[in-house]
């Protein structure tokens, strides 16, 4: 969670200075999501983003050097700067990719869970997407298939209450999301996304699920992010479009899923402070030596446009 | 009921595409004439920013393609709002598509409700040398183009197709028969777009040009995000300048 933190935070002046261009949807105060489900996977496990998948990339263990670089849009970014950081990709590392178009890769996850029933090799897929991800018609589709033949497939849903500026009251009947996997007879969980433990639980119950053949499964994670739609902050850039009122982000700023974490280790004297500190030092320094890494890159070489079109 | 749906990318746009095509442009034909579907679908089009393949596309000749739609693309002021209200009168199913590009242009439009007429190309420089076909965005470009090349003694025609299907062949073919040199600017793909398209009508009405037509367009490959690839892939008023100033 430090590590997603860091990255995040680390992005916020190059993004006010102009120096990152690519659209940053950062995932700060949403990281005990990405880090309680995905602590749970193996790098055979697989893993479909959206376009707020920082998290999600640094989580399934993608080379932080490669991502500062795809951010910073050079050619030794995991996407060769072709992609920007809405497309991050580790393949080797079982995160098959992330892509923008608000719930177009859940069937892409589904698609990962179909080829693991099919080849029986007990391999996980999850695809994480947003409330607004609800809105659109696929989903429905991929709940219903996944249910029809049991895949191993687990759909969590990052509910952090907005899609951009839209608060999900003005576009859903509903605030509970999980409820739209009940008729296709999916085990659902409905849980705090600022408790990593909670998150950890949940995912692990649902691992097991789906390895033994009884996916899918669907975690709603109650969570908020405590940045910009895009960007560090939606009413000082751009178009000043962030209506959410702000004693709302204040009380989710107390519930900070990394403080409270650490609450919880140093409460349980399972973490001495030196210990948390080093680590805290450690994620700082790896992710100082990325962002140094991506901006010493060149950028892709213009000549090399076409490449890539096909394989 | 004559509903406008906006679409603020036309890349979000494709998850409509069924009702889009299978529904509303064959409505009208598939009925008999019993129904039509007046809607208009309007798609925004984006481009740059290092936002990469699924922010940046155009698609304007693929629903060209497809019968039953009508697609108009303005690029000055006057003409976004006629074609606007032009496209809500219009009986059938209307793709309006508008470059994000263009949205810092200003200009004084009248207050009343005109129409912009559907299938009309607008003349937007007179020349003999070499006859411009551009739209939107780029229509633009080719205008500062013909400005630019008129100081080196190149008159340039420039056509702003404003509608792309019904595409104004006539406008067209009368241009290119008076200059005999014909220059295509498309912020479309190259392969099987308009510049194809507009190609193959001057090809099939024998006009005799002094060269052989050029084609400027986006290549066969997705949006780039790098800064870097996005100024190698887009096109500007220079490089209608360099494309002219070899042709004429
Ligand atoms: C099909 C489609 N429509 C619209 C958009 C524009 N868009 C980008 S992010 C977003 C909101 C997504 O909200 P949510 O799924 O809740 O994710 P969050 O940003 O809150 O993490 C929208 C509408 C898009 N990318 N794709
Ligand atoms: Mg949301």
């Amino acid at each position: 969670m430090h590590r997603i933190r860091e990255c995040e935070e680390s992005l916020v002046e190059p993004i006010a200075k102009g120096e990152i261009r690519t659209p940053c949807h950062l995932y700060t105060g949403q990281e005990a999501v990405a880090a309680g489900v995905i602590s749970c996977f193996t790098d055979k496990d697989y893993v479909f983003g959206t376009h707020r998948s920082h998290g999600h990339y640094v989580a399934k263990g993608g080379s932080l050097r490669r991502m500062m670089a795809e951010i910073f849009c050079r050619e030794a970014g995991c996407a060769k700067g072709r992609g920007g950081s809405m497309h991050l990709v580790a393949p080797e590392k079982g995160m098959l990719g992330a892509a923008p178009i608000v719930g177009g890769t859940i069937s892409l996850a589904l698609g990962a869970a179909l080829a693991a029933h099919i080849r029986g090799d007990k391999r996980v897929a999850a695809a994480f997407f947003g409330d607004g991800a609800t809105g659109e018609g696929g989903i429905y589709e991929s709940l219903n298939f996944a249910s029809l033949l049991k895949l191993p497939l687990i759909f969590v849903c990052e509910n952090n209450l907005y899609a951009t500026h839209m608060p999900i009251r003005e576009c859903r009947n509903s605030e509970n999301i999980s409820r739209i996997a009940e008729p296709f007879c999916i085990k659902t969980w409905r849980i705090d996304g600022n408790d990593v433990l909670k998150v950890h639980e949940a995912a692990k119950e649902a691992v097991a699920l789906c390895r033994s053949g009884k996916g899918p499964a669907f975690i709603e994670c109650l969570t908020y992010r405590f940045r910009g739609h895009v960007g560090p902050d939606d009413a000082i850039q751009g178009l000043h479009t962030d209506i959410r009122p702000p004693a709302e982000l204040k009380r989710w700023l107390k519930k900070d899923p990394i403080t409270r974490f650490e609450h919880y280790l140093s409460s349980k004297k399972l973490l001495p402070p030196t210990a948390l500190n080093a680590l805290k030092y450690q994620a700082a320094s790896e992710v100082a030596d990325a962002v140094a890494f991506a901006r010493r890159s060149p950028r892709p070489n213009p000549s090399h446009l076409e490449k890539y079109v096909t394989k | 009921m004559r509903p406008v749906v906006v679409h603020p990318r036309v890349d979000f746009m494709l998850y409509a595409i069924d009702p889009i095509i299978n529904e509303a442009a064959n409505w009208h034909y598939m009925s008999g004439g019993s129904g039509n579907a007046p809607v208009v679908v309007w798609g925004i089009i984006n481009r740059g920013g290092e936002q990469a393949a699924q922010h940046s596309q155009s698609f304007h000749a693929m629903f060209a393609h497809i019968p039953g739609l009508k697609v108009v693309m303005p690029a000055t002021p006057y003409d976004a709002k006629g074609l606007m209200v032009a496209a809500i009168k219009d009986h059938n199913p209307v793709v309006f598509m508008d470059d994000r590009w263009l949205y810092r242009d200003e200009a004084v439009v009248p207050e009343k409700i005109y129409e912009v007429p559907i299938g009309k190309a607008a003349i937007r420089r007179k020349g003999s040398d070499l006859t411009i076909v551009a739209c939107s965005y780029l229509a633009r470009e080719a205008v500062k183009a013909a400005d630019e090349l008129k100081k080196g003694g190149i008159a340039a025609e420039v056509i702003d197709l404003r509608t792309i299907k019904p595409l104004d062949t006539a406008a067209i073919l009368r241009s290119v028969r008076k200059t005999g040199r014909l220059l295509i600017a498309d912020g479309g793909w190259r392969s099987f777009g308009i510049s194809a398209e507009i190609a193959a009508i001057v090809a099939e009405a024998g006009v005799r040009l002094k060269k052989p037509l050029v084609r400027l367009t986006l290549p066969d490959c997705p949006a780039p995000a790098s800064i870097s690839l996005e100024k190698a892939y887009y096109l500007h008023c220079a490089d209608i300048i360099n494309a002219a100033r070899r042709l004429a």
